[in-house]
């Protein structure tokens, strides 16, 4: 029992880590632009299918996977010129409107292109199979993979921030957009290369994940609304909270649906623990949600707002 | 009003050809968008392929086809049902995929005088209490595909067996119909959040647990996922049986992951039945893919649709419910019968997920399980 | 109505020509031979509603809600949850659906109104989540198939909305209703100091108001509305559903909202009428109806900003020319 519920951990962590892997990207648009971005998720969705398509040409996955860096970046380039750059400073019901109307777009585009059934991303050979942990119980090589990734980009992330140039002009930029321009840093270049860098960030985790998940014109509808919860738990804006926000997630998520029946069978008849344990299992991560602003209004890592 | 102007002159249009040529006017509701279009599509191209086989005649007279997109949305389908009956005078309404729509749309097509044939669900209610002899559904009755592998595993005399399912109510009904027949013991059960991702708490918990055999129902996207993680997570000595979770909608996602995987069906792209062969040819020429149970559910209903046209004509409702009750077309299972419920007798069989010579994906009969089956609920339906 | 004229605001001059236009809507539709009109028509009134709701709390409030439609869904299911029951009466229907979301709203509402901007937004999706996945799971009503009305409701005994037109002109006159009585509402001191906090809570209390019991009041006035919307709805489909709640269909309303223009009242109801009517009339055009209407969403967000009556109008001239 003890070892199940290590391994449901390590599930619920890994889980998290690949939702820190999108949220990465929404997180900084938000908290540096303070731009809704609804569109998030299909940029996601286009990563899975770019990689889906270049498997289908190279048949290579590390070429492929190297390939869909530059094009994603490229969507989010034309895309913010098209569209995102003119609406950095209108209110947030417009880039919702916007943002709305790109995801009707980009999904139907995607169905005339590719279809509507899903698609199928092979594995690398070398990632593939899984390692013994205890008893019966294995551990797939690729999730371990995808956790080395995300920790990467997290470390990455945080160093770019904290460490660079670009990251003080990040920060600062955060803080006080004026304040940056003042200084005579070309804010609009600046917010250019963050809007690529997210949808980069947001299409190299659709084309991580791409094995593990079916590549659909839904996928990214579906995790669209977790990577809000995880970057809103986390406080927007903040990385590291995104990074934290996410691993609980992940982790209250598998943990709760796991163990939750177990736990309500102690004080309910077996029936009704199983009953209350379906229906609560899915409200779960909606209620950390509602917990954490209640008792800190904006997120863990946020900023306090102003009233 | 651009738009009113322009339904305006469609609807004159219509209603003109109406009484010009009397055609026979075929309403089609199924999902065609979001994330399960692709079950649609195949039930779509089913149905055009028998208007193409029956060269645009149904009865003799010309068909029209008027095809409807439900989005996926009950509301969205009650209104677009409604429509096709009242407002472009549908005599038939063939849909919809899923069980949620059909709750939603049996009553406005109904009610308005419409014949509703199911190319696909066939939830219990409408075989037992809710029974009605304007529907009619070609399909099976939703209980009866996790029954085909319960009695698979009774036979194969596996002691215990895990079940997981979505929790609303389809997979609780799958399961229910699974635990119906099985007599080993359910070594568990797992129902997951509608739509979720991530299978791998769950699959620990099943290797935790070391079944002789786990059970699935988990249809579209979320059962592409599972059957992809499941050999990743090193389960592949447990066989997964599924039903609506390994077919030739899923398979090319799935593709080797899925290899050798049993699943219960009504019908398989190579079942030795006259006509099949050429069904899936043309098919496959068609739309450049295998042909799912979606597909081969629209062609029938579009034959039995035909044949009761053939015999009864349209006007006398009476007549044309006898006729499609007689079930006398050629249908791509075989032998097929109507209940008192108008659910299907049929065959049922144990299928494979295999990679056939031409390198497609898709399912192949392992075996007969069920001969002329009837559904369980027939007895609660009042009419007969 | 004459003697009122002299003095109309343009936005309740529109609001009264599209009230007209929607009145005559039945007999126009049954001259051409387009009953099924009144069927579309009564949708785009349903949704009318409820985007009037929403627009007392973000358009007056700056109140984001992203869990709308849960009260949609409260309306709804007081309808199958009281038929079932025998009761059929739709004024008793409606009032059990108000108190419902009422009640709904008023433990939510306060535990939201602690958070600002885009986590106001967020925690109302959870809670309209959480709605959500209740009656997902609420087996009794068919769980996530939904159950079947027998019957729309009756109005006093009165069968009034089983025909099309009853059902339409019902509608109409609750449409009617919110939007007068939404209208005052805005007008009154309490809709000033609701329009006050939207714009500067701080001054608000600054000047000796507390802006919460306003907001609260607001936020579950909308909800009990939108119920409202909730049980035409279910009568209009003669079906309820989990889906009427999901953040899909709340997302939608937001959508609806900000195409009309937020904070007017005239323009949340166009919102919805356009949106859903472009959503009937588009899908007839093409399967790929969606398309076209994203790029008109990006369109207006663009070049459109507030999108407002006049968009309505630069549309109409629009679509008129081509």
């Amino acid at each position: 029992m003890f070892n199940l519920f290590l391994l449901q951990l390590l599930n619920g962590a890994q889980f998290g880590i690949l939702l820190f892997l999108v949220a990465a990207g929404l997180t900084l648009v938000f908290g540096i632009m303070d731009f809704i971005n609804i569109a998030h998720g299909v940029l996601y969705m286009v990563g899975g299918y770019v990689m889906a398509m270049m498997m289908g040409t190279t048949g290579n996955f590390w070429l492929s996977l190297a390939l869909v860096l530059p094009v994603t970046l490229a969507v989010g380039l034309v895309l913010e010129l098209l569209v995102f750059r003119r609406l950095y400073d209108r209110s947030h019901l417009d880039q919702v409107l916007a943002t709305f109307g790109l995801v009707l777009v980009l999904s139907e585009l995607v169905k005339i292109f590719w279809g509507s059934a899903p698609l199928s991303v092979a594995m690398p050979e070398m990632l593939s199979g899984s390692v013994p942990l205890a008893g019966p119980m294995r551990y797939p090589v690729y999730r371990i993979a995808v956790i080395g990734v995300g920790l990467s980009v997290a470390i990455g992330l945080w160093f770019v921030i904290a460490r660079t140039r670009v990251g003080m002009l990040l920060r600062a930029g955060a803080a006080n957009r004026s304040m940056v321009s003042a200084l005579g840093t070309d804010i609009n270049r600046l917010f250019m290369l963050v809007f690529a860098a997210g949808a980069m960030l947001a299409g190299f985790a659709g084309a991580i994940v791409s094995p593990i998940l079916s590549v659909d014109p839904g996928m990214g509808d579906s995790i669209l609304i977790l990577t809000f919860v995880v970057i809103v738990i986390g406080g927007v804006g903040s990385v590291k909270g995104a990074f934290y926000a996410a691993l609980l997630v992940g982790i209250v998520d598998t943990l709760g649906r796991m163990f939750g029946p177990i736990l309500l069978r102690l004080v309910m008849e077996p029936a009704a623990a199983a009953q209350a344990g379906r229906t609560i299992a899915p409200m779960l991560v909606y209620i950390l949600m509602a917990a954490v602003l209640f008792w800190r209004p904006a997120g863990l890592f946020g900023r306090k707002v102003s009233q | 009003m651009r738009y009113l102007a322009v339904s305006t002159a469609l609807g004159l249009a219509m209603t003109s050809a109406a009484f010009a040529e009397d055609p026979v006017k075929i309403g089609v509701l199924l999902t065609l968008s979001g994330p399960p279009a692709v079950l649609g599509e195949h039930a779509r191209d089913g149905i055009l392929l028998a208007e193409k086989a029956l060269e645009g005649k149904i009865g003799g007279r010309d068909v029209e086809l008027v095809i409807v997109d439900d989005e996926g949305k009950p509301d969205i389908a009650a209104q677009k049902a409604r429509e096709l009956v009242e407002g472009q005078g549908a005599d038939f309404v063939v849909g919809p995929i899923f069980s949620n729509i059909m709750t939603a749309i049996a009553g406005p097509v109904t009610s308005a005088g419409g014949i509703l044939v199911s190319p696909n669900a066939g939830p219990s209610n409408f075989a037992g209490k809710d029974c009605n002899p304007d529907i009619f559904v070609v399909s099976y009755q939703n209980d009866q595909m996790p029954q085909v592998l319960a009695q698979h595993m009774n036979q194969q005399g596996i002691a215990n067996v895990y079940l997981i399912a979505p929790n609303y109510q389809a997979g609780q009904d799958s399961l229910n119909g699974f635990k119906a027949l099985y007599s080993g013991t359910v070594a568990g059960e797992l129902y997951v959040p509608l739509g979720q991702l991530d299978f791998s708490g769950e699959l620990a918990q099943i290797a935790a647990s070391q079944p002789e055999a786990v059970y699935a129902f988990m249809p579209g996207g979320m059962g592409v996922n599972l059957v992809k993680q499941w050999n990743q997570a090193g389960l592949s000595s447990i066989p997964l049986m599924s039903a609506f979770t390994v077919d030739e909608t899923t398979l090319p996602a799935e593709q080797d992951a899925a290899l050798g995987m049993l699943t219960g069906s009504n019908w398989a792209p190579d079942l030795d039945t006259p006509g099949n062969a050429e069904f899936v040819t043309a098919f496959k020429e068609a739309y450049g893919r295998v042909p799912s149970l979606y597909a081969m559910g629209g062609y029938d209903a579009m034959m039995l649709i035909d044949s009761a046209v053939t015999a009864a004509g349209t006007e006398d409702r009476e007549a044309l419910r006898t006729a499609l009750k007689a079930a006398d077309f050629p249908s791509l299972r075989g032998e097929l019968s109507f209940s008192s419920n108008n659910f299907p007798i049929q065959d049922f069989y144990l299928t494979k997920a295999i990679k056939d010579d031409e390198g497609f994906y898709r399912t192949s009969v392992v075996e007969k399980v069920f001969t002329q089956a009837a559904d369980s609920h027939v007895g609660e339906c009042p009419m007969n | 109505m004459s003697d009122l004229r002299p003095r109309l605001a343009p936005r309740l001059k529109l609001a009264l020509v599209i009230f007209a236009l929607l009145a005559v809507v039945p007999p126009i539709a049954q001259a051409i031979g387009e009953p099924f009109l009144i069927v579309v028509a009564t949708r785009m009134m349903v949704f009318a509603i409820a985007a009037l709701s929403l627009d007392l709390i973000l358009g007056y409030g700056a109140m984001v809600s992203f869990g709308h439609a849960a009260y949609l869904g409260f309306g709804a299911y007081a309808v199958a949850i009281l038929s079932r029951a025998g009761i059929n009466d739709l004024l008793l229907q409606i009032l059990a659906a108000m108190a419902a979301a009422a009640l709904f709203a008023v433990v939510t509402g306060a535990i939201s109104l602690r958070t600002r901007g885009v986590y106001f937004i967020m925690i109302t999706l959870a809670f309209g989540q959480m709605a959500f996945f209740f009656f997902v799971s609420f087996s009794a009503l068919g769980g996530d198939d939904g159950v079947a009305l027998r019957a729309r409701s009756t109005v006093l005994g009165i069968p009034l909305l089983q025909t099309t037109q009853g059902l339409f002109y019902v509608t109409l006159a609750l449409l009617v209703a919110v939007f007068a009585g939404l209208y005052r509402l805005t007008l009154s001191r309490f809709g000033r100091v609701l329009t006050g906090t939207r714009e500067s809570a701080l001054r608000m209390q600054a000047i000796g108001f507390r802006p919460f019991p306003y907001q609260l009041t607001a936020y579950v006035i909308a909800a009990c509305l939108c119920a409202i919307a909730g049980v035409m709805l279910a009568n209009q489909a003669v079906y309820v559903s989990p889906a009427y709640m999901s953040w899909h269909r709340s997302g939608e309303m937001i959508v609806m909202l900000v195409l009309g223009g937020i904070g007017s009242l005239t323009g949340a109801m166009a919102g919805a009428l356009i949106t859903v009517g472009l959503e009937e009339g588009l899908a007839r055009w093409s399967e790929h109806w969606r398309l076209g209407f994203g790029l008109i969403l990006v369109l207006v967000a663009l070049f459109s900003p507030g999108g407002l009556t006049g968009l309505l109008r630069r549309l109409n001239l629009i679509r008129g020319g081509k």
